[in-house]
């Protein structure tokens, strides 16, 4: 089983092998390193560029519209706040043009808390970037997802921002869940495509035959079932989300998890399908709450489902302060947690509408 | 303020074809012509914003003449400011769609009535589209140099920036980006510097004595040349191209233009008398030369009013684009970029 990193190498590759991609980038993406999560390692199209965001971002616009097809990286997505107007640029090209142009690109960011990154390396960025019009954006919860949803974006003809869950990207996919071409033995893929400690300027990847997997943007996947309560969630909180479901689910509530997996354009007859069952609703994300877009599918609910609901929706998300404290109690206390939204969910489903 | 730039005697290196220099100056004319109807159109009140490049014809026509015209990355891409009228004319653009532009209206190629005068978008000739945040187009240019390069053939980028423009980040980007030891890329960084911007002026925002000089530890070559003698301008840039093109280096040339009718309609866009006028030197050499005699001019920019008012009031009368229109192509749905020209059957944008 890939970790979610590895799969995220995997699809890059298969998209250097089969689908058009032509130059993976960013800072410290090339060798030796290979990205500092090593995503890129060993990769044929990875290079190493200046530590310049905007030069980064700027040049995979440049890059699409002559027809390349660029991956470029932003280290964390803490350092993606000084490229905002360019990313609003890309999202802004084939709509300015009125359809003369369209720009190809995939834009990767590893995003959110939990690898006790403190201030600034522990930010998320779906608020920021679900306001971006004319982006697809994905944000994987597992390996499969990771692999299947990079291809997507390798050959979307629009920008598509991945958004990788830092917290996740060492988890394995689900025990017996394979990517397909991947050996049997983990062991086995770590020796193939991770690059030894130490010296590596002889060692090359021995790439597995890995299939393509599609995951199609925009179509969110329940990753469990339940009849009482709904949560919808994405990224690193679907398995706080199930954390919490397993807890309520030993008082009898049966919580059924939506992980949209995609944030632009949104899966809403997903959450439609699922909020009608229950009558029930918590989008949980873990950036900042204020202006968050978990408001934005409430609002849409309320608007749209409200003589579905038999309960106020509600939200759970990042504190509104400045940044996710290194300690341990401070991290606790600005993002959510499993048991914080288990008891979300014990209310809702004890709430009378 | 450019009357402070010394002119150079373009006798010295030898002078221009007779054919040239003529087709040069109708081009000139007639984007002059053109901005004077825009102009005229922002004050009618058929258009709500008027921004363009009275005073940079001598440059951005040669810029247009000289462009390697095509689509993808064997031609040259252009990641224009908004004042390149000329250059678009020279390449053989209508100027009848400036004016649609103007008007906003549904049929303006560029936009389909959604963005400013003057911000030119054109795929087939790997033309950019023009946007108005300051400087951003610097930082796109690497990618599209880096694409030329590995074409393996002629094209170039050609980047252009104000001379205010050059304090942003992106400035630094371009010039970083296109110097990487053995990585260097094929770009021209083009400043049109009329030693303003909007209000501000130049002294007041460099202490760099020429921004040409900011190439020099990069190790990119520079120029300063006077952009409002339209020879000059040529010639300088026809070297700045050539030396890009066969070097695959970048160069950055710095070029003295003038704003004749200021920064935009904001600030009124009145005339401004006491700016050099490149159009008006370049009709005092053709005089003196006796290629075009004052009468053909005068004569010339008669019919060329004339003709831009008549279609100015055609242009009133082409449809606005409806409300709705605003949810197309918030998301492309074919690849177009990696479209070959043919299948496109030619056709700029479909609306
Ligand atoms: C990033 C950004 N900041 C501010 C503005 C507003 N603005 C428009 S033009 C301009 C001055 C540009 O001067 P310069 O680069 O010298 O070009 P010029 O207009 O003189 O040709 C400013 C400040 C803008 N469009 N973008």
């Amino acid at each position: 089983m890939a970790t979610l990193v590895q799969a995220i190498r995997l699809a890059l590759h298969v998209g250097e092998e089969r689908h058009g991609v032509t130059d993976v980038f960013g800072q410290d993406v090339g060798p030796p390193l290979g990205g500092v999560f090593t995503q890129t390692q060993g990769l044929k199209t990875a290079w190493n560029t200046p530590l310049d965001e905007r030069g980064i971002v700027g040049t995979a616009i440049g890059l699409a519209l002559a027809g390349q097809r660029p991956v470029a990286e932003i280290q964390f997505c803490d350092y993606a706040f000084n490229v905002v107007d360019l990313l609003k640029l890309a999202g802004g090209i084939s709509w300015s043009s009125a359809g003369d142009w369209n720009c190809p690109m995939v834009l990767m960011t590893p995003v959110g808390s939990g690898i006790r990154g403190s201030i600034y390396h522990s930010h998320s960025f779906d608020a920021q970037a679900t306001r971006i019009p004319g982006w697809k954006i994905v944000m994987p919860s597992n390996p499969l997802d990771a692999y299947g949803l990079m291809l997507s974006a390798i050959v979307d003809p629009n920008p598509v921002m991945f958004l990788a869950p830092k917290a996740l990207l060492r988890a394995k996919a689900a025990s017996g869940e394979r990517i397909p071409g991947e050996p049997d033995d983990d062991r086995a893929l770590s020796k193939l495509i991770d690059a030894p400690l130490g010296d590596r300027s002889r060692w090359r990847p021995e790439w597995p035959d890995v299939k393509d997997a599609f995951v199609p943007i925009g179509k969110a996947r329940t990753c469990r079932p339940g009849r009482d309560v709904t949560v919808v969630t994405y990224g690193r909180m679907v398995p706080v989300a199930l954390d919490a479901a397993e807890q309520v689910a030993r008082e009898g509530v049966e919580a059924e998890v939506v992980d949209l997996r995609s944030l632009s354009p949104y899966d809403w007859d997903a959450i439609k399908a699922s909020v009608k069952k229950t009558g029930r609703v918590l989008f949980l994300n873990e950036d900042t709450e204020v202006t968050n877009f978990g408001e934005h599918l409430l609002r849409r609910t309320v608007e749209e489902l409200f003589y579905e609901l038999q309960a106020p929706p509600r939200l759970v998300a990042g504190a509104h302060v400045p940044g996710v404290g290194l300690a341990d109690a401070l991290e606790r206390a600005s993002v959510p947690q499993a048991d914080g939204v288990a008891a979300a969910l014990r209310e809702l489903a004890r709430a009378e509408a | 303020m450019s009357s402070a730039f010394p002119p150079r005697d373009p006798g010295e290196e030898g002078a221009l074809a007779p054919e040239l220099l003529v087709r040069m100056y109708q081009l000139m004319l007639r984007s002059r012509c053109l901005e004077e109807r825009l102009i005229r159109m922002n004050k009618q009140g058929d258009g709500f914003f008027w921004v363009g490049g009275p005073g940079e014809e001598a440059l951005n026509t040669s810029l247009g003449l000289l462009v390697h015209k095509g689509q993808g990355p064997e031609y040259d891409y252009l990641h224009l400011h908004y004042r390149a009228t000329a250059t678009l004319l020279a390449m053989g653009a209508d100027p009848v769609d400036t004016l649609r532009q103007m008007k906003n209206t549904a049929t303006d190629p560029y936009s389909a009535g959604r963005n400013f005068c003057n911000h030119y978008s054109v795929r087939k000739w790997n033309v950019a589209p023009v946007s108005s945040p300051i400087g951003v187009q610097l930082s796109m240019a690497p990618g599209t140099a880096m694409a030329n390069k590995r074409a393996g053939g002629r094209g170039i980028t050609i980047v252009q920036s104000g001379d205010a423009g050059t304090a942003e980040g992106d400035f630094s980007t371009c010039l970083i980006w296109c110097s990487l030891p053995g990585r260097e890329l094929p770009c021209l960084i083009l400043v049109e510097n009329n030693q303003w911007g909007i209000s501000t002026p130049y002294a007041e925002q460099h202490a760099e004595k020429h921004i040409a000089d900011r190439a020099r530890p990069f190790g990119i070559k520079s120029a300063v040349v006077d952009g409002n003698d339209a020879e000059v301008a040529y010639r300088e840039l026809k070297k700045a191209m050539d030396y890009v093109r066969t070097e695959r280096k970048p160069f950055l040339l710095e070029a003295m233009v003038s704003r004749l009718y200021g920064h935009s309609s904001a600030s009124g866009a009145n005339f401004v008398p006491d700016e050099v006028d490149c159009l008006v030197i370049f009709e005092k050499k053709l005089i003196e030369r006796k290629l075009m005699t004052r009468a053909a001019m005068d004569d010339l920019k008669a019919r060329c009013t004339q003709e831009l008012l008549e279609a100015s009031k055609r242009v009133r009368e082409e449809p606005q684009p409806r409300g709705d229109s605003i949810w197309k192509h918030v998301f492309a749905e074919r690849d177009l970029v990696r479209e070959r020209p043919s299948q496109d059957g030619g056709k700029n944008g479909a609306h």
